[in-house]
């Protein structure tokens, strides 16, 4: 087949090298996989040319009457997919996997290489500010409720300066986002902007659906407990506090904000009064309406409320907060120095022996800072190496054997 | 059916989750969405469902639509009307031919006699006609039968199931009772033939009929793995439990944990506001979990398996291999639910009639006074039968052909005459061709194929006939006395008249059916006076044997009228006075009766002669009479009394038929007694097996030159025997005695008694037997072949090879099943064989000892054949014993004392011979070893009397030959010939196992990985039961993503290409050894899916671990690993790499039910953004290498290592055409090798490793070894396979010419 349109389709990597045995198709698709996924939605319909067009030259190689007669002995039709069946049908023996080992071997490495790297050169910068610790500045803060802020200062200092674009996180432990029950504890069509909805929430939001007999806006769990504490960045410098900027737009999904997520519609814009006749969250300070002075970012659409509402999946987990945007090409976006960290502290976690955290990080293409992976390709890939050695010694000692094997009766 | 659906409890299981999900508190889905999966599912089953409904109902509509004549009252005639209309009390009439439509009492004959033919062969599969009396009043109703004036009642017994009885009794209006007997009814299924119209009433109809309260409902089939299946299903159930009760506990735990002060924020409280205890909170949690975990109860795993076994059995029907051109029959699949099964066969039952046989007896071989006449030229013809010779028949135009063949016979024989000239006309008009039609004609009338018609007589005894018939004539027109002959002419006249009247044969014609028999009948001047008498003879009402003729012996006058009026007081002086004049009339008869008759046979009788067809009881009895045809001595007719034989020279010469002493098992011997035309000498006629008759030979006196050669020719006679015997024919010894009448006077008198007596009357008549049949004379023996259909000596080897163990079943007498064991390789002639026959239950005792014996010893002083002492004891019972055991004993053998002892025995032996056994016995034996030894049983018949046996097996094939479609209706599958059976079982069974074994377990495989995923997640949500699995994904999962690549390489999966499997039969035992499928595997894997779900959750996990990532975007790369991780499973597991287009399918339709839960809900985008993600391929990349990583190395250790034998038929099959039919050579000899050298041993293990090890050392150390032993294995081994190949084709090509040269031959 030719690796041109292999390569075109995002296809097979291990063909480029040349023609391998059978074994290596298990890499080759495993590679394949991948980028078929991305590439399926441009064209799915090339690879089914691929492996039609493959089929007759497999066959011309090995005499395509031959197996053709083959197929008729067996006795079934000789449909072209039998045929394709029948040419690929490997014994998986040390000499026919060889190369795969070695091949994900000498793959895997760079890779994980290239990742390990890419995520050591990621910043990041992590403060807990749940102040269980007596010494903590947020320790007075502890047993706040939910309406009641209390502020706290954190002072911190960065070693190296974050060059491009930092993201501003703020994290919870032990939070359990992902309880069954809490997360089923919304109304997607209530956040959609339907109004019928929006006057009479699912069930599912029982019982955070009414208050005082009025529905409540954002019902449900989740919209209850929203993450509430306000955090503000500040850079020291020589003992003046500059605020840093924080956008706190584009931190959700695009597809969320604009699709998923949707204030209800009426006559006119005024939210006030679209959201008359219901009443607030239980635990919230205010309404939903009052979430952020903009209009664009108000009501369901605020995208704090949007990313809280986009429950995470482990109980740790942190979620976008902030953008900070890198001003200019010269300066480093947060520069090595000192800060401090304001919280006005409303959110209660250490009732469930939850954390806080706040988390400066850049990011890279392959996202936020983990050198797991990096660490597993590599030593996948070295094990891979390591057993194709093993096997080529097995396949030297032993795989004459098999040529020549024998059904022992 | 959905009432029906839920009998299975896999069903209601899953309907209960469903249902589960509607309770609030528990539920994990939305409802609607639970349902679906079931709600699809039971679609699917009720829709396949439907479609066998379907097609049973249709078959039935066929059978309840077939049309018979019923009487109807208002129009007074009989009109047809369909076979479910037919009710108890309709009047019903029946043609030749036809089918009887209910159990039918028989009223009315058009047979004068009162008698009617049917054959039985629908129900108990003997082909023999038997007869039927009309019920004895209407008998002597001289008018036609009219239903008007039926005015009896009948009373008679509950409808059952015993086919050999019933009793009953008439009450006519005179108030007269009269008794039914079984004589009297005519049972469904059986076919009225020799009868040209008979009239019943209807006793009993539809369900009631015998024939269809003998069927056994079907038993409801499942296969093995099936079973298997359900206990590893019960297994997964206690694994669900298990991992819920953790949850429930865990979660209760977690509940716990917060106390009841501090809740958190993410504890939602209940609807009322108030959170639940942990307890009820764990109790609620355990159901809504098992929703979650249902998945590892694979849902599609029932209707899956149903789907690929459809798929499968399309496979098997589309196989051209199976397909027999001479019957136009393929291989029908008529269980959809037990293919696999065929893979795991362990014994084989085979009937022998029809199923290895064709059932078709061929005279092959005879030897008269010593001389033997080896009939090459019949064994040429058989030979070409068997491999019709094409090339002379292409190359040759027809003429030339005809000429040659001419010549060739006419060198030899002396005259050629008329049908020697049919003979060979059927030759040249091609034997494929010919046979195949009259094989169609043979469907109507029993044994009637060219093969056993046409017998090419040998030259020599042709000549012999000839001579002697002229002798005779010549004799007889100068009135000299018979004894001028020389003794073997006289031996050979002899011979021939005994071949053509012992017997029981019955002559029709094709087409007009006993048309010419009755001609016959109205003009000879005998058979009306014989008529006459008969009616007022009252000893035909003793019943039972023809031999009832009082006839015509002036000697024994006065003790016959002694016997006539012993037995009957309703004889009157009239009646003796008849028989005086018949008497007179038979005298006159036999002085110039030929004479009268010659001219008319010569001229009328001749051209229709050809035509003659005889019906016999058994088909070898059939074959002789062919036979003696053959030798221009034939039977044109038989009357109760009397038997019409044409001579050469002499023209019919009418034997009377004084007794005729029926077979009997007991003394293996049938006897007529006849009045010889000529000679007007007493002749007793016996004809049985030689054993028997050899024993009742005159002892003759060494002294005179005579005796001394006769001895010789006894001798002689003996030698050829046995040398049939090793050729595998039928022996019969034909001998002949001459009775004084004084001699014959006295034994009448006491045979009268013994008929009239009715204690004992058996007893007696059997006593009465052996006093007639003792110093007979000697004339000569025949061999029958009973031919072994295509291939099944090679078939059966190659079964044998692949660690099937056969069992032949056979209703057949004990000789006959022994000569067709040795004939098709099933016995051996260096195999010690042990006999059991007991002869009563007395012998019990002793057979216990036997047992005892053979199993504790060996089988010491018990066996028939030689014991070789080379080998020890054990060894050689382990590997060459056969077993030969008879109905009787099987009976004891049966009983449950002696079960166990009579299996451990059997299953020494290599193989097992069971004769003289009933339909039930046959299904005892199947069951026993169903039962007792556990093992997956295969029973293969072509007879209605195999029904029940197939129907115990496990699978049950029938073999759609000529014996009717019983055994195929009860079959699961039908093939049209037994050789058939080889690719059935060993590529398709194989097929079928490997493919459902591996998709059975890669069900459990992939769900309980599926479920393992969601396990692990509920450590990290508090054991709440959530998923990071989108429901529809979830649920979804088991119905396409994950079973359709499945369904697919269950369906075309071939892990051995079918010329390997055929090649290398041993291949089969790993279906056998169920290796595929073992408990352990199951575990297996359940522990490799745990392994590979850890690898796919924390993969992901540590790699999204404090990460903004969601829910359903941390779940869906996890669903893609797990689902690639399975796929690719599949591809290392199943040997068809599952090539790309797979995975399309399955990310098309991952793709496509991605709008579908487009609606607001949580996972949209999710894919789409993730795709944009790197990490997530990244992820996708790494996850399943690990996860498979274990597996796959295991697998290609395991095949460099210790490869299994179906990884090596594999590579095999992967080899060059050239290398492999070396391997397969050296394998072919490597076994004749351990055959020869440990022969005794070539199936116990070590010594056979042994062999193969020695083997594969001397392989490496030195090549030319190799190329040595390659060169001699071509010559041994592989040249019947290339043979073979060869003559297939050919064979073809010679019908094709035939067929072609059929009409210009004819015209």
């Amino acid at each position: 087949m030719s690796c041109e349109e292999q390569l075109r389709n995002g296809g097979c990597l291990a063909s480029r090298k040349g023609a391998f045995g059978d074994g290596h198709r298990s890499l080759c698709n495993s590679l394949r996989q991948g980028w078929e996924i991305a590439g399926i939605f441009l064209s799915f319909i090339k690879p089914f040319r691929i492996s039609q067009e493959r089929e007759p030259r497999f066959s011309q190689r090995r005499g395509g009457q031959a197996l053709e007669q083959v197929a008729r002995k067996a006795g079934e039709s000789p449909s072209p997919e039998a045929l394709r069946r029948r040419e690929g049908q490997p014994i998986l023996t040390a000499g026919t996997v060889l190369p795969a080992f070695f091949i994900i071997g000498l793959i895997f490495i760079p890779i994980g290489i290239g990742i390990f790297v890419t995520s050591n050169n990621i910043r990041e910068y992590e403060i807990d500010y749940t102040g269980t610790e007596p010494f903590s500045p947020c320790n007075k803060c502890l047993n706040v409720s939910w309406d009641s802020p209390c502020t706290c200062t954190i002072n911190f200092t960065l070693e190296h300066s974050f060059e491009s674009n930092v993201f501003m996180y703020y994290g919870l432990s032990n939070f359990y986002q992902n309880h069954r029950r809490y997360v089923k504890s919304r109304d997607d069509s209530q956040l959609n902007g339907d109004n019928s909805s929006l006057h009479n929430p699912s069930k599912e939001c029982e019982p955070y659906r009414t208050n005082e007999d009025k529905p409540i806006a954002p019902c449900g769990a989740i919209a209850n407990s929203m993450f509430n504490d306000t955090l503000e960045l500040y850079r020291i410098d020589n003992d003046t506090r500059t605020p840093i900027t924080l956008i706190k737009k584009g931190i959700a999904w695009w597809t969320d904000k604009n699709v998923k997520f949707r204030n209800p519609t009426g006559d006119g814009n005024n939210l006030t009064a679209l959201f008359q006749g219901t009443t607030k969250p239980v635990n919230w300070p205010k309404p939903v309406y009052m979430l952020d002075p903009e209009p664009d970012n108000n009501g369901f659409i605020n995208e704090d409320f949007i990313v809280w509402m986009r429950t995470a999946a482990l109980p740790t987990f942190r979620k976008l907060y902030r953008l900070i945007e890198r001003k200019n090409n010269l300066q480093p976006t947060l520069q090595a120095g000192k800060y401090s960290l304001d919280i006005a502290y409303n959110y209660p976690v250490h009732s469930f022996d939850g954390r806080k955290r706040m988390i400066l990080s850049t990011i890279s293409w392959m996202g936020g800072k983990n050198p797991f992976l990096g660490i597993a390709y590599i030593t996948v890939g070295s094990i891979c190496f390591f057993l194709g050695v093993v096997l080529l010694f097995i396949h030297h000692k032993y795989g004459n054997r098999n040529t020549s094997a024998d059904i022992p009766n | 059916n959905l009432f029906e659906q839920f009998h299975r409890l896999a069903n209601v299981y899953f309907v209960f989750i469903a249902l589960l999900n509607f309770v609030p508190a528990v539920n994990a889905f939305q409802p609607e969405l639970a349902l679906a999966p079931v709600l699809f599912i039971l679609a699917v089953t009720a829709i396949k469902d439907l479609w066998e409904d379907y097609s049973r109902y249709r078959s039935d509509q066929e059978i309840n639509h077939m049309e018979c004549l019923v009487y109807s009252r208002n129009e007074k005639k009989y009109i047809s009307r369909y076979w479910k209309e037919v009710k108890v009390g309709d009047f019903v009439q029946l043609r030749c031919n036809e089918i009887i439509p209910a159990d039918i009492l028989l009223l009315s004959s058009s047979d004068p006699d009162g008698l009617c033919h049917i054959e039985t062969a629908n129900l108990d599969g003997e082909t023999n006609l038997k007869q039927r009396q009309v019920v004895r009043r209407f008998l002597e109703l001289d008018s036609e039968f009219d239903p008007l004036k039926f005015t009896s009642v009948i009373e008679c017994e509950k409808p059952n199931n015993d086919l050999s009885r019933f009793r009953g009794y008439i009450i006519h209006k005179s108030g007269k009772k009269d008794g039914l007997f079984k004589e009297n009814l005519l049972l469904r299924g059986c076919t009225i033939r020799n009868t040209e119209e008979v009239a019943g009433i209807v006793i009993y109809a539809g369900h009631e009929t015998k024939a269809l309260l003998n069927n056994n409902g079907p038993r409801y089939k499942r296969s093995k793995l099936e079973r298997q299946m359900n206990a590893d299903v019960l297994w997964c159930v206690l694994i669900l439990l298990v991992m819920c009760l953790f949850s429930a506990i865990g979660h209760g735990l977690w509940v716990w944990q917060y106390g009841e002060k501090k809740k958190p924020i993410f504890d939602v409280p209940g609807p009322d506001g108030k959170y639940l205890s942990p307890v009820l909170a764990s109790v609620y949690l355990f159901l809504t979990v098992i929703i979650v975990f249902q998945v590892l109860i694979p849902i599609s795993l029932y209707v899956s398996i149903e789907i690929v076994k459809i798929c499968q059995v399309y496979f098997i029907h589309q196989d051209k291999d199976l397909y027999d051109e001479e019957t136009d029959s393929q291989l029908q699949c008529r269980a959809l639910n037990i293919t696999e099964d065929l893979g795991q066969v362990q014994f084989i039952f085979s009937d022998k009639t029809g199923t290895l046989t064709e059932n078709k007896m061929v005279f092959r071989r005879c030897t008269v006074s010593g001389i033997e006449y080896s009939h090459d030229d019949n064994a040429k013809r058989l030979a070409m039968y068997q491999e019709p010779d094409s090339e002379e028949e292409e190359a040759a135009p027809k003429g030339g052909t005809v000429s040659q063949r001419d010549s060739i016979c006419s060198h030899q024989s002396i005259k050629v005459i008329h049908r020697s000239q049919s003979t060979k006309t059927h030759r040249r008009t091609g034997s494929r061709a010919e046979a195949k039609r009259a094989s169609i004609l043979s469907k109507h009338t029993a044994f009637s194929s060219p093969m056993e018609k046409d017998i090419t007589p040998d030259p020599r005894l042709l000549e012999k006939v000839n001579e002697c018939a002229k002798h005779l004539e010549v004799m007889r027109s100068h009135e000299q006395p018979l004894s001028h002959l020389s003794p073997e002419l006289c031996d050979v006249f002899d011979f021939f008249v005994a071949l053509t009247i012992c017997n029981t044969v019955v002559v029709t014609a094709p087409n007009q059916p006993r048309q010419k028999v009755n001609r016959f009948e109205l003009k000879s001047p005998v058979k009306t006076i014989e008529d006459f008498i008969r009616r007022f003879t009252p000893s035909r009402l003793t019943s039972g044997s023809n031999s009832s003729s009082s006839s015509s012996l002036a000697t024994s006058k006065s003790m016959h009228r002694f016997g006539l009026s012993m037995l009957s007081s309703t004889s009157t002086d009239s009646t003796l006075l008849k028989l005086e004049e018949k008497l007179a009339y038979s005298a006159q008869m036999n002085n110039n009766g030929y004479s009268s008759q010659q001219g008319r046979t010569a001229g009328a009788g001749a051209p229709e002669e050809g035509e003659l067809r005889y019906e016999a009881e058994s088909p070898d009895e059939a074959a002789l009479v062919y036979a003696a045809r053959a030798y221009n001595c034939s039977l044109v007719g038989r009357l109760s009394d009397q038997v019409s034989v044409e001579l050469p020279h002499l023209g019919t010469l009418s034997f009377e038929v004084l007794h005729t002493l029926g077979f009997d098992s007991v003394r293996k011997r049938m006897s007529v007694v006849v009045r010889h035309p000529l000679t007007d000498e007493i002749n007793v006629y016996t004809k049985g097996a030689d054993s028997v008759v050899m024993d009742l030979l005159l002892p003759c006196s060494s002294d005179d030159p005579r005796g001394k050669h006769q001895k010789k020719i006894r001798s002689k006679t003996q030698n050829y025997l046995n040398l049939y015997a090793v050729d595998g024919l039928r022996t019969l010894c034909i001998a002949k005695r001459v009775l004084s009448k004084e001699e014959y006077g006295c034994w009448l008198k006491t045979h009268l008694e013994a008929e009239s007596s009715i204690e004992n009357r058996e007893e007696l008549l059997f006593q009465s037997a052996l006093r007639i049949e003792k110093n007979l004379h000697l004339l000569g023996a025949t061999g029958i072949e009973d031919r072994l259909q295509d291939g099944v000596p090679e078939t059966i080897a190659n079964l044998r090879k692949a660690g099937l163990q056969i069992w032949v079943l056979t209703g057949d007498k004990q000789e006959t099943a022994v000569n067709i064991a040795y004939a098709c390789k099933l016995l051996d002639h260096d195999e010690e064989i042990i006999t059991l026959n007991a002869e009563s239950p007395v012998s019990r005792s002793n057979l216990q000892s036997k047992f005892s014996n053979n199993t504790i010893d060996g089988a010491t002083g018990n066996m028939t054949v030689g014991f070789t002492p080379l080998y020890p004891p054990s060894s050689s019972v382990l590997s060459s014993l056969g077993l030969v055991i008879d109905g009787r004993t099987l009976a004891y053998a049966l009983e449950p004392a002696l079960e166990d002892k009579f299996l451990a025995l059997a299953k020494r032996c290599r193989s097992v011979l069971c004769c003289r056994s009933t339909p039930l016995q046959k299904s005892m034996v199947v069951k026993l070893v169903r039962d007792k030894l556990k093992a997956m049983t295969l029973a293969i018949g072509d007879g209605a009397n195999d029904v029940s046996m197939i129907q115990v097996a496990d699978v049950g094939v029938g073999i759609s030959g000529q014996e009717g479609m019983q055994a195929v209706m009860a079959s699961d599958f039908a093939i049209p010939r037994f050789r058939h059976l080889e690719k059935l079982l060993l590529v398709h069974g194989h097929w079928c196992y490997s493919r459902l074994a591996n998709m059975v377990l890669y069900f459990f495989y992939k769900n309980a990985m599926f479920v393992a995923l969601l396990f692990w997640y509920q450590f990290y949500c508090g054991f709440s039961g959530s998923s990071m699995i989108d429901q529809w994904y979830l649920i979804f999962f088991n119905l396409f993503f994950s079973s359709l690549p499945q369904l697919i390489t269950g369906v075309l999966d071939k892990d051995v290409p079918a010329e390997v499997l055929i090649a290398v039969p041993q291949l089969y035992k790993s279906g056998q050894n169920m290796e595929e499928y073992q408990p352990h595997m199951f575990w297996m894997n359940m522990i490799d899916a745990m392994y590979q779900s850890l690898v796919c959750f924390f993969i992901p996990y540590f790699t999204y671990y404090d990460s903004e990532v969601d829910i359903f975007s941390w779940g869906t790369p996890i669903t893609t690993i797990a689902l690639f991780t399975i796929i690719l499973h599949l591809a290392i597991e199943t040997k068809t790499w599952v090539s790309i287009i797979l995975f399309f399918f399955v990310a098309l339709v991952y793709n496509a039910s991605c709008p579908v839960c487009h609606p607001p809900s949580n996972p949209y985008w999710t894919m789409e953004r993730l795709m944009g993600d790197p990490m997530f391929y990244f992820t996708c990349i790494i996850s399943p290498v690990v996860a498979l990583l274990p597996r796959f190395l295991y697998r290609t250790l395991q095949g460099t290592l210790f490869p299994t034998q179906l990884q090596l038929g594999r590579q095999l099959s992967k080899l060059s055409p050239e290398t492999r039919s070396q391997l397969l050579t050296k394998l072919n000899v490597k076994e004749t090798i351990c055959q020869t050298r440990l022969f005794a041993d070539s199936f116990s293990p070590s010594l056979g490793s042994n062999a193969s090890d020695s083997y594969k050392a001397n392989n490496q150390s030195t090549p030319f070894q190799m190329v040595s032993c390659e060169g001699t294995c071509k010559a041994e081994g592989f040249e019947p396979g290339v043979k073979q190949a060869i003559s297939s084709p050919k064979r073809e090509a010679a019908l094709l010419s035939e067929v072609i040269s059929e009409p210009t031959s004819h015209g």
